[in-house]
């Protein structure tokens, strides 16, 4: 049995993001979660003709959906209106965050945990910190998506190089999951960078970095990304299981993790930068994390785009962990 | 790879029917049309990497968001509250149908009209009204989508008996699209062996799927997600077929009859029915064959019976919506 929880089932992301779960063979329990309205989702969803059972679970029942989970996904929290940063999001989603985190640890504790609410980078630190409190964090199994810029990247590069298929280029992105903190490694994609002039590749990086506030702003108060977000959620959920569930290898994609899921690969670069927690491309295994590939050599640019990066995510860190350690 | 317009893409379903949609590979443009919020869910879908353009068109855009269309589908309107039945959605579901139908036959007449918007049994009606009005009907090309009843059929036969796998098993589902006018076909599944008390409460359960989630969500809606899978599984189905040119694919829709006059003369004559779901094979031009009634059990004649005269006041009211208002 892999039973797979969707925490926050019944939101903007959350939906969308049920509905591509329930089409995938891996999955043989789809637990939806939600405060409110997760009964009405999953009696839709049941109806979809593959095999997976689907279950709807209330504010009250959050145990129960808990129970024996495979892999727990979060998007559950607020989304961000017109002139917010995600880090505006913290006071409401990191309680949010905090409380769901008790409960895997609970229920599910050797659960892989997929962060999708934002700040990711101040909300990854938060499970970690819950996990770590209940003695059950194991740093290769919680993993902050943020897929959705490689997909933004991918696509935009596309889109002023129309030789680079979108579908088949897949873009390194370092760093963290917000504004300065996204690092897209375009220099990694052959003949791509060489192509563009200092203001295009300024437009292209400044895009990807933005990407989320371009739909916060088109959404005009409506909501923020739900249903790229949840294509991103899908592809980095389902690749997790293809490598856990189903034994695939050399599975890679960028993931926001804590560097102790490979302490050999990362110890140096930890000590470097002193940050505990980094987007980087990560092989999966078996077991979650297999490795966590090297930083590769970036170009000029990138590396001052890095040196900005660094002192903003150090921030968003020290907040998440303080938020449960008081420290 | 073509241009297909969502209307009422910023809806329930419309949202994540698009984002299905935006994964097609013979899409080359997704233009997504609605009153309100349509820009804002374009630009939403379009970050996703695969190669589709995506435009967003407001209120006033229609014109422009249908030019050129290949396919229009349409989820537009509104969704049942518990206790209503899908035919009391028609006063308000029927003009809006009615109006793209108008910019349809204005703009890309010759496009697959694919249907959602409930009642089904009547809007499909309403379309091909309006477009015989502008004299741009081509039967062949218009159709009600009631494969969530298809869905539906395989999902709860695989309840009863798992060893019938819900994905590979297709379920014919003739009739309509509501209710009593829901028939699916059950006897012809490979090997089911149900009892007559089986057969009744699976019937009764894939006739009345619709109000199974209505009343779950307790006035948050009717079914979106299910039918944004169904409804992308149907239009893949008309791209495979129509762009891409792959023959016997077969699926259970709600059309006109006259798609295939010759092969219905028959049953039209018997049941003075011009609109049925049945099992169609795609072509190039859409409708390339209506496969013959299956062969019904005696319990699937007497659903049959029950549906036709209910069909029939169903097709009328959307006939003469078009037609007794044009007379005015």
């Amino acid at each position: 049995m892999v039973k797979v929880v969707v925490c926050g089932a019944a939101g903007g992301i959350g939906q969308p993001l049920s509905l591509l779960l329930k089409q995938s063979d891996l999955i043989t329990d789809l637990a939806l979660f939600d405060v409110v309205n997760a009964p009405g989702v999953a009696a839709d969803l049941s109806h979809i003709n593959t095999k997976s059972r689907v279950t709807g679970h209330g504010k009250d029942d959050m145990d129960a959906a808990l129970k024996g989970a495979h892999t727990v996904v979060i998007p559950a929290g607020v989304p961000r209106k017109p002139g917010m940063t995600r880090d505006d999001l913290f006071k409401i989603n990191a309680g949010i965050i905090r409380d769901l985190a008790e409960g895997v640890a609970k229920n599910c504790p050797g659960a892989y945990v997929l962060v999708i609410s934002n700040p990711v980078n101040s909300t990854v630190p938060i499970v970690a910190e819950v996990l770590k409190k209940h003695g059950v964090f194991n740093p290769k199994k919680v993993f902050g998506i943020s897929t959705l810029d490689v997909v933004r990247s991918s696509r935009f590069v596309s889109e002023v190089n129309s030789t680079v298929d979108p579908k088949a280029t897949r873009v390194t992105v370092v760093g963290g999951h917000s504004g300065v903190t996204i690092v897209p490694l375009l220099s990694q994609i052959p003949g791509v960078v060489d192509g563009l002039s200092k203001e295009q590749l300024d437009a292209l990086v400044y895009r990807i970095q933005y990407g989320g506030d371009e739909v916060v702003k088109a959404k005009d108060g409506a909501g923020s990304a739900t249903l790229s977000m949840a294509y991103a959620g899908a592809r980095f959920t389902l690749t997790l299981l293809e490598a856990v569930v189903a034994g695939k290898t050399g599975l890679v994609e960028s993931s926001y993790v804590n560097l102790d899921a490979d302490v050999e690969s990362t110890a140096a670069f930890k000590a470097k930068h002193g940050v505990d927690y980094f987007a980087l491309d990560v092989e999966f295994g078996k077991d979650g994390v297999k490795h966590i590939l090297p930083l590769p050599n970036v170009s000029a640019y990138e590396q001052t785009l890095l040196d900005a990066a660094y002192p903003e995510l150090k921030t968003n860190i020290a907040k998440g962990v303080s938020f449960i350690t008081g420290a | 790879m073509v241009k297909v317009v969502i209307c009422g893409a910023a809806g329930g379903i419309g949202q994540p029917l698009s984002l299905l949609l935006k994964q097609s590979e013979h899409i080359s443009h997704l233009a997504l049309f609605d009153v309100v919020n349509a820009p804002g869910v374009a630009a939403d879908l379009s970050h996703i990497n695969t190669r589709s353009t995506v435009t967003g068109h407001g209120k006033e855009s229609m014109d422009e968001a249908l030019q050129n269309a290949h396919t229009v589908v349409i989820p537009a309107g509104v969704p049942r509250k518990p206790g209503m039945t899908r035919d009391d959605l028609f006063k308000i579901n029927a003009g809006i149908v009615r109006d793209l139908s108008e910019g349809i036959a204005r703009n890309c007449p010759g496009a697959f009209v694919l249907v959602i918007s409930n009642p089904v049994n009547s809007t499909v009606p309403i379309v091909c009204e309006v477009l015989k009005q502008h004299n741009v009907f081509d039967p062949r090309r218009v159709f009600g989508i009631s494969t969530l009843d298809v869905v539906r059929s395989s999902r709860f036969v695989y309840e009863l008996d798992n060893s019938i796998d819900p994905k590979s098993t297709r379920v014919t589902v003739i009739g309509g699209h509501s209710g009593v006018t829901i028939v699916p076909v059950l006897s012809h599944i490979p090997r089911q062996n149900f009892t007559k008390d089986q057969l009744d409460l699976l019937t009764h359960r894939i006739q009345y799927g619709g109000d199974e989630v209505v009343k779950a969500k307790d006035g948050a809606g009717s079914a979106t997600l299910s039918m944004a899978y169904a409804g992308a599984r149907f239009t893949s189905a008309i791209l495979e077929a129509t762009v891409a040119g792959r023959t016997g694919l077969i699926e259970s829709t709600y059309i006109n009859l006259h798609a295939d006059a010759e092969g219905t003369a028959a049953f039209r004559a018997k049941t003075h029915l011009d609109y049925f779901a049945q099992d169609v094979e795609f072509g190039r031009e859409g409708v390339s064959k209506i496969l013959p009634l299956p062969e019904l059990s005696a319990y699937e004649q007497t659903l049959l019976d029950a549906a036709v005269p209910e069909l029939k006041i169903n097709i009328t009211k959307g006939t003469t919506f078009i037609t007794e208002a044009s007379k005015i």
